[in-house]
């Protein structure tokens, strides 16, 4: 395994290489230009209400370029102000932002404290579905507390609340005109929305005159084509009829990449494939059967066959190599089937079949993932047989229902959002049932890690709770599979782009540029 | 012309009760696949809580039989319903309305026209005249060259045709664009140019069928003494073929004419995804993932009305054609 540094391996690929064998110099960015991408993720049901996003497309659209949050992850991993100047907290409970001045709306209304109340507002109330409810409900108290100041109390201290409010669905709108601003489009962004067409393309030009000047949004006019077909967006990209696409098949790349015409982008980042285990079930609540099942899967011989390298191994925690504390140095677990026939003597489990449910719903490849484990188990004595389910209504039929599937997670910005989302106890997409009985100790480390400002103190609360997830958690996490994207050698990148999510974090309007 | 209009309205009549039952067919075949609109939509975060909620506020908790009378009394009165994708858009913005399957799918329908339209204006003109060259040329090397390569290009599947002409087209020789991705307000000449590819693919998907019906219809009525007659009086063979061979070979023609225009509408899901089409197959697939019932039963809906007419006016065509269909004793 390779060793990479804290903000995830950048392989800039052959753009850097070219580059510097020819001697030609790595031009500045200059604005000006049009910037086409394919884009897959696209929905007939697409809107500018950021409630309903959950895919590239539409993030892309609205956070990547039409519209602000607060705050923003920057390529490197670090929390910069977006539409917050500053913010400050002494207790992690009461939270303080200041706005930045002189920030308006497409439609020419002036940015305040009230937009930020009901726009976060709108994620409240028993009706809403937004995916977003979890992180507001936490607000007890919003109140604007000067021309240009926010103050928020929690329920409970948090002091990664300023990385929340990073989140696509916490987008600003304007107070009164939300309707309105959903309908056509209407935020703060650097570009403004000159068409969309839901499921089919959106186009958008640059604001003239924009808060954020000069350091960003350097072309002229985007325009996102929705390509939801693999074989379409290559095409459209080897044909140059786009500059950029995302989510390459791995299967393809390397022919792509032979393309002088073409750079790929690849990034790991936090998404994770995992199979987790109910750990409220037998036999899975045997620890030792988990740990059998921990030395009994071949995490390398996953990544070099599913993700054909396009990825990293894992050991069991969803902490990836984009979060801030990620514990890469743990010593990693690896395949070894004496200790897994061992742990499974030590469950006196010697002749179990364990059912697990795949199918390729839960991320492309599950169901080969899934044999691969069976194989290798099978070394160890431990029977797996894979039980292929039908794609449609894998989320509700099988995941959180069998005792044994496969799943992915598309990761989270912070160690605590990851963990309150799928590892606290009791909440709905804890897909392990991880709960006090299983490791009480993670269980109050989550709690004061939560409330802990101070960043060594809680470095050693997240290393903690990683290894406690390596040797006892209920979920199977053998990788971190990266995103690669494909670019035409036209287009300039920062040298770090981003690794939270596809497409520099979604924000290749913002931060890339022509050549 | 009695007759002719008597046998319009009848077919007519048969069309509505043909429509009728596909209604039923459509409706049974959309609701038992697996998995719903409000499964598909909340994915990973489907709680059984939010797909109660979500299948309540789209009707989708009513029983079958209730909402089937409730979407074919929607169909009768021209409402097609809400688009469940767009209603919970709407909803979720605590206002009503939203965008109705009509106003969803009549642009997207107008592309897939125009794509039709295109390859007819192109596939029928070379088909037919292909037919009668090859009927002209029967047996010579250029009747074999035209049968060989309509039939291997039928014999593929379309997106194999589609991605051979893009290999072709648009990346050894970047003549023609590999997207189609028209939209509204786009100049014609460009659209054009845009909806070439597709409309090319579609062409050597349809030619085959349609040469070889002129080709075999002219070739029976070459045999017949009256053509003896004409070729006895020393017409030249071009002239024979089109002046009295073609008009009396016409009512087969028209026939599957008519069939592959149908097809050019209907069969058009796979070339728009290919290509990137936004025409109401890629619609169709788009509402199928996500299970956005009303539209998928409207789009299948409409290509049914689609096949309908247009086998309707094959046979309306062929009578007109036939003077011993026009005027029956």
């Amino acid at each position: 395994m390779t060793t990479l540094n804290r903000r995830g391996l950048l392989k800039t690929g052959v753009a850097a290489g070219v580059l510097g064998l020819t001697g030609l110099p790595l031009r500045a960015q200059t604005r000006g230009g049009k910037l086409t991408a394919g884009l897959s993720g696209a929905n007939t049901s697409d809107s500018w209400d950021a409630r309903t996003h959950s895919d590239l497309f539409m993030i892309a659209s609205a956070q990547g370029a039409v519209f602000d949050s607060l705050t923003e992850v920057a390529a490197d991993g670090s929390l910069v102000g977006e539409l917050a100047e500053s913010w400050d907290s002494t207790d992690a409970q009461t939270w303080v932002f200041n706005l930045r001045t002189g920030v308006n709306f497409h439609n020419g209304k002036a940015f305040g404290p009230q937009d930020v109340i009901e726009s976060l507002q709108m994620h409240l109330g028993e009706e809403s579905k937004s995916a977003a409810k979890p992180i507001v409900q936490n607000i007890t108290e919003m109140t604007q507390s000067g021309d240009h100041q926010v103050t928020f109390v929690l329920n409970a201290p948090n002091a990664d609340f300023p990385y929340l409010l990073s989140d696509y669905h916490l987008l600003m709108y304007p107070a009164g005109q939300i309707e309105d601003a959903i309908t056509n489009g209407i935020g703060t962004g650097l570009y403004q929305v000159q068409s969309f067409d839901p499921g089919v393309r959106m186009v958008a030009t640059r604001v003239d005159d924009h808060y954020k000047g000069d350091s960003a949004g350097w072309f002229d006019e985007i325009e996102y084509i929705a390509i939801n077909d693999n074989t379409a967006r290559n095409n459209a990209l080897l044909t140059g009829q786009v500059d950029a696409i995302n989510r390459i098949d791995f299967k393809v790349e390397s022919l792509l990449r032979a393309n002088p015409n073409i750079v790929i982008k690849e990034v790991t980042g936090n998404q994770h494939y995992t199979f987790p285990m109910l750990t409220n079930n037998s036999p899975y609540d045997n620890v030792n059967l988990r740990k059998a099942l921990k030395y009994g899967i071949n995490r390398q011989e996953m990544v070099d066959k599913i993700l054909l390298g396009h990825g990293q191994v894992a050991n069991d925690t969803p902490i990836g190599p984009a979060s801030q504390y990620y514990a890469g140095d743990m010593e990693q677990l690896t395949y070894d089937p004496d200790q897994a026939a061992f742990y499974l003597k030590e469950a006196g489990m010697e002749d179990v079949t364990l059912d697990l449910s795949a199918s390729n719903a839960a991320f492309e490849g599950a169901v080969d993932a899934a044999q691969l484990l069976q194989a290798s188990a099978s070394v160890a004595g431990i029977g797996i047989n894979v039980v292929q389910e039908p794609a449609d209504g894998y989320w509700s039929n099988v995941w959180l229902k069998k005792n044994f599937c496969a799943s992915y997670w598309s990761g989270r910005a912070t160690e605590d959002w990851m963990f309150s989302s799928a590892y606290e106890e009791g909440v709905p997409w804890n897909d392990s049932q991880w709960g006090t009985e299983d490791s009480a100790r993670f269980q109050e480390l989550l709690l004061e890690g939560r409330a802990e400002l101070d960043s060594d103190r809680r470095r050693e609360i997240y290393t903690e709770m990683q290894m406690i997830l390596r040797d006892e958690g209920g979920v199977l996490i053998p990788m971190f599979a990266n995103y690669v994207e494909g670019l035409s050698a036209k287009l300039g990148t920062p040298e770090t782009i981003g690794n939270l999510w596809q497409m520099d974090n979604a924000r290749m309007a913002e931060r890339w540029w022509t050549t | 012309m009695n007759t002719v209009l008597k046998i319009i309205l009848q077919r007519l009549g048969l069309g509505l009760l043909t429509l009728l039952v596909v209604s039923i067919v459509i409706f049974l075949a959309v609701n038992a696949l697996p998995g719903d609109f409000a499964q598909v939509i909340l994915g990973q975060g489907a709680t059984e809580q939010a797909t109660a909620q979500i299948r309540r506020d789209l009707g989708l908790d009513q029983p079958l039989v209730m909402r089937y009378f409730a979407w074919l009394g929607g169909m009768a009165t021209g409402d097609l319903g809400t688009s469940f994708a767009q209603l919970n858009f709407a909803q979720n913005m605590g206002g009503s309305g939203g965008v109705t399957v009509v106003e969803q799918i009549a642009p997207r329908f107008a592309n897939t026209m125009f794509l039709a339209g295109v390859t007819a204006a192109i596939a029928v003109p070379v088909a037919v005249g292909l037919g009668i060259l090859a009927a002209l040329y029967r047996n010579t090397a250029f009747d074999k060259a035209a049968n060989v390569a309509t039939l291997s290009s039928i014999s593929s599947p379309e997106f194999f045709m589609a991605y051979v002409l893009i290999l072709f087209l648009a990346v050894l020789n970047p003549i023609l664009p590999s997207l189609s991705n028209i939209y509204e307000g786009m100049p014609f000449g460009e659209r054009l140019t845009r909806t070439l590819l597709p409309a090319l693919t579609l062409t050597l998907v349809v030619v085959a069928h349609m040469m070889r019906m002129t080709r075999a219809s002219i070739i029976n009525l070459l045999a017949s003494p009256y053509i003896e007659m004409a070729r006895l009086k020393g017409i030249a063979p071009m002239r024979i073929i089109v002046r009295h061979a073609l008009p009396n070979a016409l009512a087969p023609i028209i026939n599957v004419i008519a069939l592959n225009l149908a097809y050019l509408i209907t069969g058009v899901v796979v070339v728009e995804v290919v290509f990137v089409y936004p025409g109401i197959g890629q619609l169709f697939v788009d509402s199928v993932k996500i299970r956005d019932i009303p539209v998928v039963q409207a789009c299948c809906l409409i290509f049914a009305a689609a096949y309908i007419l247009l086998n309707l006016t094959a046979d309306v065509m062929s009578i007109l054609s036939n003077p011993r269909l026009r005027h029956p004793k």
